[in-house]
């Protein structure tokens, strides 16, 4: 027992230490702008982007493989942050800002003569936005859903498709007056 | 004892302290002269559970009920919201949705009632005398009756009662400036019911615990300001009727706080910071109906007006009454008229359907030609200056504008965008007929709206979080279920095999331990 145990101890106590020092020793510098690219990006690890992971995602934008626009679910303001924040390196690619200022939030909605309860989509949702159980129809929380789309992508029926969240009076503002002058007379 | 000081002689000339205003043409004479009178009863009514500042109400019925006239339908929800009451009796037909008073007509959670056309009376509130009521009790009737800020922004008035907690309180000071053109149904409701406003300020005064009342009239209005003086002492010893210069906007809470006291509210500070509070004088006349009657807020007075209305009037209505009814009760549409404005020309908001219902802080229908509208084609600012002399909150709209308009919001904000209240006054004396007040309330939707996103950004990290410790936990207690049914096993195994090599009367004890 006593073996066993001194063994056991001894073999843990060893392997920390190699890897405590091999950590040290290997040590991979992050560049402080990953973090920062990851910080504006939502954290939801969504996977729509196609990298794995916002952590993934963010170091790609970094060194300029990925666009600004890599993000859906962020949207503009997610783009325009990215920007920022990288520089104008990570536009090339021919990624438009423009383009995306006018499909706003998107959100889920499940047809509920069409779920079958397989809780596929409410165990992928990567903020808990859809609520449900075996067997129930399933039901999607507007405010939390991010628009991902990892829910459409599994879905065994196609019940989920995204729609664009609805303008609440909640939500709604004045529109930017527009000024275009006409040449005087 | 205090000497005398040049403090006091510019008390006697407040009249015109406030900076900037502007002298638009007040049009009241249209609809000054009609006395209240009662609209009948509308074909249809739809009370919107959203027709104040803060959370919308739950409603209380369902579809096919039965409601009696002040039954409640809609409850208060959370502290900053109102009830809502059913304007007559009738059976409710829809529990829904429907395009909102409101310029982006967008939907709004409301219940639609087709009336019976008896008009009977359900249960009234409880009876209360003021005379020995506590505050608090009084408070707690005039949320119990939904009455919100009836000058049009909507603020849930018992709230408002209630700062006595929080703040020392001196000064009641009632706003019947009505500083926005056309509108007249403040000055026609003083006239004809005095009496009545006046009994409304003694009991908010006394759920304040102020000393001091004063009604704030514009000078336009003598008729209002001599039938205020008559019935004044109904609103307790202390209080006083102040002619007040006729200027717009007179009826903005903090400025007409500075032109009555003299005294000037700090930046985004509540006026009763300085201990003084302001109610419209129509919602002194809610507050005695709730009081005195226990009647709940379901009907108004509003001035129907404009150049586009055949017969401009001052109405009762019920709350709930479809625009387009009102109109036609009023003689209809003159020719096509430019816009159709809810509240009063410099801030009212266009709607573009008729269909929608009046609300609690509808005071005024007007229907403006296109020689009324003033809309006219913009040309580029010249910098006159003329906005900045106008700005009553000391502002720099041109400046402000030029930032906003190169997407600057916070560089707008860093010169006071939010000190701005939206009154129009600098849109109104631009001589290049910039849209400078469309501009602000662009901004600050803009900036709410942002702020909104940032908070819902922080929002889904927080979900994200949550569901990973959660699938973390999940994976951590099966990984122990796991190892304990591993145990489990290696000691059933221990047993079996200590039972197979006939040390038997020893695993029960071991298995007890």
């Amino acid at each position: 027992m006593i073996e066993a145990i001194a063994t056991m101890s001894a073999l843990g106590v060893g392997l920390g230490i190699v890897l405590g020092v091999a950590a040290r020793k290997f040590h991979v510098e992050t560049p402080p702008i990953v973090d920062e690219i990851e910080a504006a990006l939502p954290g939801t690890n969504c996977g729509q982007c196609g990298f794995a992971g916002c952590h993934a995602a963010a170091e790609a934008v970094a060194d300029g493989s990925a666009v600004a626009t890599v993000c859906p679910p962020g949207g503009r303001e997610v783009a325009l942050k990215l920007v920022e924040i990288a520089g104008p390196s990570c536009h090339a690619g021919g990624a438009d800002l423009a383009g995306q200022e006018d499909a706003g939030p998107m959100a889920a909605f499940i047809f509920e003569d069409h779920c079958t309860g397989c809780t596929k989509c409410y165990k992928r949702c990567p903020t808990d936005a859809i609520i449900g159980a075996a067997k129930q129809i399933h039901s999607v929380i507007f405010d939390a859903c991010i628009g991902c789309d990892a829910c459409v992508e599994v879905c065994p029926t196609e019940a989920i498709i995204m729609r664009s969240k609805p303008r609440t009076l909640r939500n709604w503002y004045w529109p930017k007056p527009e000024e275009h002058f006409e040449p005087a007379a | 004892m205090k000497l005398f000081s040049l403090s006091s002689l510019r008390r006697g000339a407040d009249m015109f302290s406030i900076r900037g205003g502007i002298h638009p043409e007040t049009n009241k004479y249209l609809s000054a002269k009609s006395p209240i009178e009662k609209m009948p009863m509308p074909s249809i009514i739809r009370v919107p559970l959203q027709q104040h500042i803060g959370a919308e109400a739950v409603p209380l019925v369902k579809r096919d009920d039965l409601v009696l006239k002040g039954q409640l339908i809609g409850k208060a929800r959370g502290p900053i919201s109102a009830n809502v009451h059913a304007p007559t009796s009738g059976r409710v037909i829809a529990v829904g949705h429907f395009t909102a008073p409101h310029p982006s007509g967008l939907p709004v959670a409301t219940i639609t009632i087709r009336p019976d056309g008896e008009d009977r009376w359900g249960p009234h509130l409880p009876r209360l005398r003021p005379e020995d009521a506590d505050p608090k009790d009084i408070a707690q009737r005039v949320m119990e009756a939904g009455i919100v800020g009836m000058g049009g922004a909507t603020f849930p008035a018992a709230v408002k009662l209630n700062l006595r907690e929080r703040y020392p309180l001196h000064t009641l000071i009632i706003n019947a400036a009505e500083c926005e053109p056309y509108l007249t149904c403040d000055d026609r409701l003083l006239r004809e019911r005095a009496e009545e406003v006046a009994d409304g300020i003694w009991i908010m005064a006394k759920a304040l615990g102020v000393e001091k009342v004063i009604v704030a009239i514009e000078s336009n209005k003598p008729d209002a300001i001599e039938a205020m003086r008559r019935h004044i002492l109904a609103a307790g010893p202390n209080a006083r009727v102040m002619r007040v210069p006729t200027l717009y906007p007179m009826g903005s809470e903090k400025h007409l706080v500075q032109t009555v006291t003299g005294l000037e509210t700090p930046a985004r500070a509540l006026t009763a910071e300085l201990g003084v509070v302001v109610h419209n004088a129509a919602t002194a006349h809610a507050v005695h109906k709730a009081v005195r009657y226990g009647e709940p807020l379901i009907s108004r007075v509003l001035t129907v007006s404009g150049h586009g209305i055949k017969r401009p009037a001052n109405i009762e209505v019920l709350i709930g009454t479809p625009v387009s009814e009102i109109i036609d009760h009023c003689g209809g549409l003159e020719g096509e008229p430019e816009r159709i404005l809810l509240g009063g020309p410099m801030m009212g908001l266009p709607i573009q359907s008729l269909r929608v219902p009046v609300i609690k802080g509808t005071n005024g229908i007007l229907a403006l030609q296109k020689t009324e509208s003033r809309q006219k084609a913009a040309m580029p600012c010249i910098r006159c200056g003329g906005c900045i002399k106008v700005c009553p909150c000391g502002l720099m709209p041109m400046e402000m504008h030029a930032r906003i308009r190169n997407d600057d919001l916070d560089g707008a904000v860093d010169i006071g965008l939010l000190d701005c209240i939206a009154c129009g006054s600098c849109s109104f004396n631009c001589p290049s007929n910039i849209q400078l007040v469309q501009g602000f309330n662009y901004a600050k939707g803009r900036l709410a709206f942002k702020q909104s996103q940032k908070h819902q950004q922080e929002e889904t990290k927080r979900l994200a979080d949550a569901r990973n410790i959660r699938q973390e936990a999940i994976a951590e207690a099966k990984r122990q279920a796991m190892a304990k049914r591993k145990a489990e096993m290696a000691e059933r195994k221990k047993a079996e095999a200590a039972a197979a090599s006939g040390a038997a009367p020893e695993t029960p004890k071991e298995a007890a331990e």
